[in-house]
């Protein structure tokens, strides 16, 4: 079983960018995504920016690739998406159908999150058109899995999300610039200021959601690693990881040791809860609310 | 000089709905089946066979069309009900089969190649590219684009596309890009793409308490009302929440989409229709807004130059709007 590194959701500033990615070059990692999925205004790395970590982690021994922005509106992002998918160097994961497009035909892509497989027709239409590996919609659950995994077309591999905040929602207004009252045209890139989002929360002091941008993530994080043996008797090749500013090395450690036995998954997913730094659920895998945490496989 | 006078979708939740929209004037209706294949999955609402029969022929014979919603994303399990209702749909003979799923839409274009194909808000193309590619895979003649695209754009994306655009009116705003919402089933287990639901009603709590009126969603407090205040259904998006200590409408006030004021640029840029959302509203509210953009259509072919907005129309659709109150949305670049 292999391990990925997510996109970075959130906008960070360019050194803390370096500093992470140099720090992740040397992390037990197999295969990381780089690049700005959620706000073509955010710039604090540009493409070239990103094909030179891209080098960078590949002369490390990672399996590198590119990620494509999941709202494409402009004709500039289109420009940025055809720049991404004619790289020449590294995969792409595709992850709207524009990016689909402009990917089917070559060597092979990785098929997002957001292009929506809830079934097997679905899968098999993607691996006709190229796709390689397709990542799970977050609200898959072992059920659904089962029998895509199934089914699965030649040489297609399954990822997983299996830790993080999960992505649920994309909008075309910036909730970050309209907490400050700022229109999105002039957001003065407030979301710097949120290296994890910015929390909001119910009236009555409950964490229910986590804005970013135009982007709306859970609040809690998804935490799946007590699921490992499930996990793999279904035939999941990777499992995600998304990154957070804070703890991400340690989880990568904790999740590494468990795949390899070191700790029991349920071992394991305690020790993430700690590192979360918020409350975990699980309830998708379970097919229940996302939100749910439900009691973990293995626990008596 | 404009292009080919553009449709008028209208939405219907039952046969007594689809005959008001036809009877007021209607080009379109949009239906769905009694199940979880379409977005708008609410209880005692949408259509069986027999009334989809009686629906189709009574559109038909008053020259309007019937399109068919089958715009969630199966699961395996739920994959033979899917191709079931695209079956039946053909055989009812519906103008169009409105689809979201890649599976599902190659099914139809390989089993049903000349019943027309539509692709769903719930496929989230926003772009030129994603709309040519489900014209060159699945041979799609429309595409309904998702509320997150400004006027600019739809015209931008507009020209760049062989396939004919559909764009909403007027109703319920998401504020969301359709398709790649999951809010409702983070909180609840359902939402549009897995059940066709948002927030749904069976997982609604209403509680007085020393507090307000406060509403909840599977337990969650999406809003609480002061006795002054009207309480709206709570739409998880549409509730009030705390950000920096501040409470507000985080994501979206709960307003109604309404883009009358936009018809003549719209005609101008080619859109070739417009709809009207609501298959969950009533029969009235079908007619009532059927009415006024009907009017306002015809109006607008007649002198476009010389269209405005007329009052009386504002005042019968501030009605029925959800939270009475108005907005262009996305359409509108400050908006965002």
């Amino acid at each position: 079983m292999k391990l990925a590194l997510g996109p970075v959701l959130y906008y960070w500033p360019r050194e803390q960018l370096q500093q992470f990615y140099a720090a992740m070059a040397q992390a037990p990692l197999d295969i990381v995504y780089l690049g700005e999925t959620v706000c073509s205004r955010r710039h604090s790395f540009r493409l070239p920016d990103w094909l030179e970590t891209a080098a960078r982690l590949r002369d490390a021994g990672k399996e590198v690739v590119l990620s494509t922005q999941v709202l494409i509106e402009s004709e500039s992002d289109l420009k940025t998406l055809r720049n991404i998918a004619g790289n020449g160097e590294f995969m792409v994961e595709a992850n709207e159908m524009g990016a689909v497009r402009l990917m089917s035909g070559t060597e092979g892509f990785v098929a997002g999150t957001h292009l929506n497989v809830y079934n097997s027709q679905t899968l098999k239409q993607l691996a006709a058109l190229g796709a390689r590996r397709w990542v799970a919609p977050v609200e898959a659950s072992m059920d659904m899995l089962q029998t895509i995994c199934a089914a699965q077309p030649q040489g297609m591999q399954t990822e997983v999300f299996v830790w993080g905040r999960m992505p649920l929602a994309y909008s075309a207004r910036c909730f970050t610039a309209r907490a400050h009252n700022l229109p999105k045209d002039d957001c003065q890139f407030r979301c710097m200021d949120y290296p994890d989002g910015l929390d909001m929360s119910t009236r009555d002091d409950q964490a229910f959601l986590v804005l970013n941008g135009i982007q709306t993530q859970s609040s809690r994080v998804c935490n799946l690693i007590s699921e490992l043996d499930a996990m793999r008797s279904l035939g999941v090749d990777v499992l995600r990881i998304s990154p957070q500013s804070r703890n991400t090395g340690e989880i990568v450690a904790v999740i590494r040791e468990a795949v390899e036995g070191g700790i029991t998954p349920v071992a394991a997913a305690a020790r993430l809860d700690r590192l979360g730094e918020m409350e975990s659920c699980n309830g998708y895998w379970h097919d229940r609310p996302g939100m749910d945490q439900t009691q973990r496989a293995g626990l008596p | 000089m404009l292009q080919k006078k553009m449709e008028l979708v209208c939405p219907a939740g039952s046969l007594v709905a689809l005959k008001a929209a036809v009877d007021h004037g209607a080009d379109c209706v949009y239906i769905g089946f009694r199940d979880g294949t379409n977005a708008r999955n609410f209880g005692g609402l949408n259509f069986d066979l027999a009334s989809a029969r009686e629906g189709v022929r009574y559109a038909r014979s008053a020259g309007a069309r019937v399109l068919l919603a089958l715009n969630t994303y199966p699961r395996d399990g739920g994959w033979q009900t899917a191709c079931n209702a695209v079956d039946a749909a053909a055989d009812l003979g519906v103008s169009a089969i409105i689809l979201a799923d890649v599976g599902l839409l190659e099914y139809a274009a390989t089993r049903h190649e000349t019943m027309r194909r539509h692709l769903s808000v719930q496929g989230s193309a926003t772009n030129y590219e994603a709309i040519r590619f489900y014209h060159e895979q699945y041979g799609i003649s429309r595409a309904v684009l998702p509320r997150v695209l400004s006027l600019e754009q739809v015209a931008h994306l507009r020209a760049n596309v062989p396939v004919e655009i559909e764009v909403f009116g007027f109703g319920s705003l998401c504020v969301m890009v359709e398709g790649r919402c999951a809010l409702s089933s983070y909180v609840t287990g359902e939402s549009p793409n897995t059940a066709g639901v948002c927030s749904p009603a069976r997982a609604v709590r209403w509680e007085k308490t020393p507090l307000g009126m406060e509403s909840r969603l599977n337990g969650v407090l999406i809003d609480r009302y002061a006795d002054d205040e009207n309480a709206g259904y709570p739409t998880l998006c549409k509730g009030r929440f705390k950000v920096d200590d501040e409470t507000y409408y985080a994501i979206e006030e709960p307003t109604s989409l309404n883009t009358l004021e936009l018809l003549p640029e719209l005609a101008r840029i080619g859109v070739s229709a417009i709809k009207i959302e609501g298959r969950q509203r009533s029969p009235a509210y079908v007619a009532q807004v059927t009415r006024v953009w009907r009017n306002a259509i015809d109006t607008c072919y007649r002198a476009p130059q010389q269209f405005v907005v007329q009052g009386a129309w504002m005042a019968e659709l501030n009605k029925v709007a959800e939270g009475q109150q108005h907005t262009l949305g996305a359409y509108h670049r400050p908006w965002k």
